[in-house]
């Protein structure tokens, strides 16, 4: 069965519907790239998902007991996070809070976990920083932490790269195939039609004449003969 | 100097000097806590404009000479308070604007109805007394006291208990929310606090002071601090001294309790400052 599995989806909130006849279906391990304009629901689809909203009709299905504490998010930034007074460390453990209970106290193997995905992705000597003084690539890095630390098989993507400059994309890049690599099935939503043809295995197209789910092959070769 | 710390101690032998005490450390501190997620989530404001519309409703209460004021003013600040905080992004006035239409309002009706239904004979004292805090520290009965201990109790617990989710939601609610804490429930309980620490802290320092009780320690401490952790709790002993410092100093000069507590903090502002800039 697939992981996730996406039939007839309408997206959108109450004053209306922002995409329709969403379809698509991810394997464990697959690398999933959303492509579309500003406006066309993207990141509406990637919070309908995740059960912030619900779909306006269509059915999401899991292949385990739902979205809650499988799936990792990497949100935009938001400009209040920008100057927030809090170590890289705090921000990556409040991965786990829904794993901790009622009591929402962290315990000692949450703390170790989370240095171990802060390491994963190069940032443990960073971990009694602030997160206002980090560079916007080391800010992702931290974001990402959060991610998989709540996430055990899927890792939602808004724009992870928005605003880095052409290192920290590329370095950003680099994680996250390796995570893929590793098993890790991810979503990623981008403007950057190059990454996309370089590391999905699917492309999700909120095109003008509707939304298509194809391979990359199939993506590439219509594109081709235009 | 020996000869004031003599002097305060006299007054320390007296039970209302104490009680003044207790009850101003208790409320700064608890208004400080709650401070950080407030200056943090932008509503730094929220404090002035709540406690004017406090004043509003214990104009309303004094107009229809209701017994117990906080009868009116509490319900009246927490709805105030839900309405404020828990609006979304896309409502159709901005936080800001309703904030500043809300607290203007309610400070416009409030001296209204002072002014052409008071029975009292000192309206301008009145008034006075309810925007810049008055001597109503220094008269405090015991209960008003045990009331205040509870209310921080409450308070306090509720910071420790729930720390690790005030921070997710305060830092990134839309991740919360993904990874399936409760909210709205946080918000809310952040509102009702909100609402009963300003009409707790208007009766400290009055309507006009209430807002720098809250952001002051708050900033300070994030001039010099790095980690959440570490915010709130300068954030708390700086509340504290200040509010020890600010009543002996007030009670030895005969200055207004109120405003001499927020020139400490003031004062204790300027120093982070400073000491931010050559550290």
């Amino acid at each position: 069965m697939a992981q996730i599995l996406c039939s007839n989806v309408t997206v959108g909130y109450e004053d209306g519907a922002v995409a329709k006849n969403i379809n698509f279906q991810l394997d464990a391990g697959d690398y999933l790239c959303i492509l579309g304009n500003n406006g066309s629901g993207k990141t509406t689809l990637m919070r309908t998902i995740l059960g912030l909203i619900k779909p306006l009709s269509g059915q999401i299905s899991f292949d385990t007991a739902g979205a809650a504490g499988q799936i990792g998010y990497l949100p935009q930034q938001t400009p209040v996070q920008k100057d927030f007074p809090a170590s890289a460390e705090e921000i990556v453990i409040s991965g786990f809070l829904s794993k901790c209970g009622k009591a929402s106290f962290y315990k000692r193997h949450h703390k170790e976990e989370a240095l171990d995905n802060m390491r994963r992705l190069g940032i443990e000597n960073l971990a009694h920083k602030s997160y206002k003084t980090l560079s916007g690539g080391q800010q992702q890095r931290v974001l990402l932490a959060r991610a998989l630390c709540a996430a055990k098989t899927m890792l939602l993507l808004d724009e992870p790269t928005a605003g880095l400059d052409s290192d920290s994309t590329a370095e950003m890049y680099n994680y996250i195939e390796t995570l893929n690599k590793e098993g890790m099935t991810i979503i990623m939503i981008s403007h950057d039609m190059d990454a996309a043809l370089k590391y999905a295995s699917h492309i999700l197209d909120f095109g003008r004449d509707g939304i298509s789910f194809m391979t990359k092959e199939e993506y590439m070769k219509g594109h081709r003969n235009e | 100097m020996n000869n004031l710390l003599i002097q305060l101690s006299e007054y320390l032998s007296y039970p209302f000097v104490r009680y003044a005490f207790a009850a101003g450390i208790l409320v700064s501190l608890c208004s400080s806590l709650l401070g950080v997620i407030l200056v943090l989530k932008r509503y730094s404001f929220i404090g002035d404009g709540l406690s004017h519309v406090a004043f509003g409703a214990m104009a309303v209460a004094a107009v229809l000479s209701v017994t117990d004021e906080m009868l009116v003013v509490m319900p009246v600040t927490v709805i105030c308070a839900v309405f404020l905080l828990k609006r979304g992004q896309n409502a159709g006035v901005k936080g800001d604007a309703a904030l500043a239409m809300i607290s203007v309002g309610a400070m416009a009706i409030g001296y209204l109805l002072l002014n052409m239904f008071s029975s009292s004979a000192n309206i301008s004292g009145d008034v006075c007394s309810t925007l810049f805090g008055s001597t109503s520290i220094l008269t405090l009965k015991s209960s008003d006291v045990a009331v205040c201990a509870v209310m921080s109790a409450v308070v306090i617990a509720v910071f420790v208990f729930l720390y690790n989710k005030i921070f997710a939601v305060t830092f990134d609610e839309t991740f919360a929310k993904a990874i399936g804490v409760n909210t709205e429930f946080y918000n809310l309980l952040i509102a009702l606090i909100t609402a009963v620490i300003i009409v707790l802290a208007m009766n400290l320092v009055g309507a006009l002071l209430t807002s720098a009780l809250i952001v002051f320690p708050a900033l300070s401490s994030m001039r010099v601090f790095n980690s959440f952790k570490k915010v709130m709790i300068c954030s708390g002993v700086i509340s504290v001294i200040a509010a020890f410092a600010g009543i002996s100093l007030s009670i030895l000069i005969s200055a207004p309790v109120g405003a001499t507590v927020v020139v400490i903090n003031m004062v204790i502002f300027a120093g982070f400052s400073i000491f931010k800039r050559f550290a």
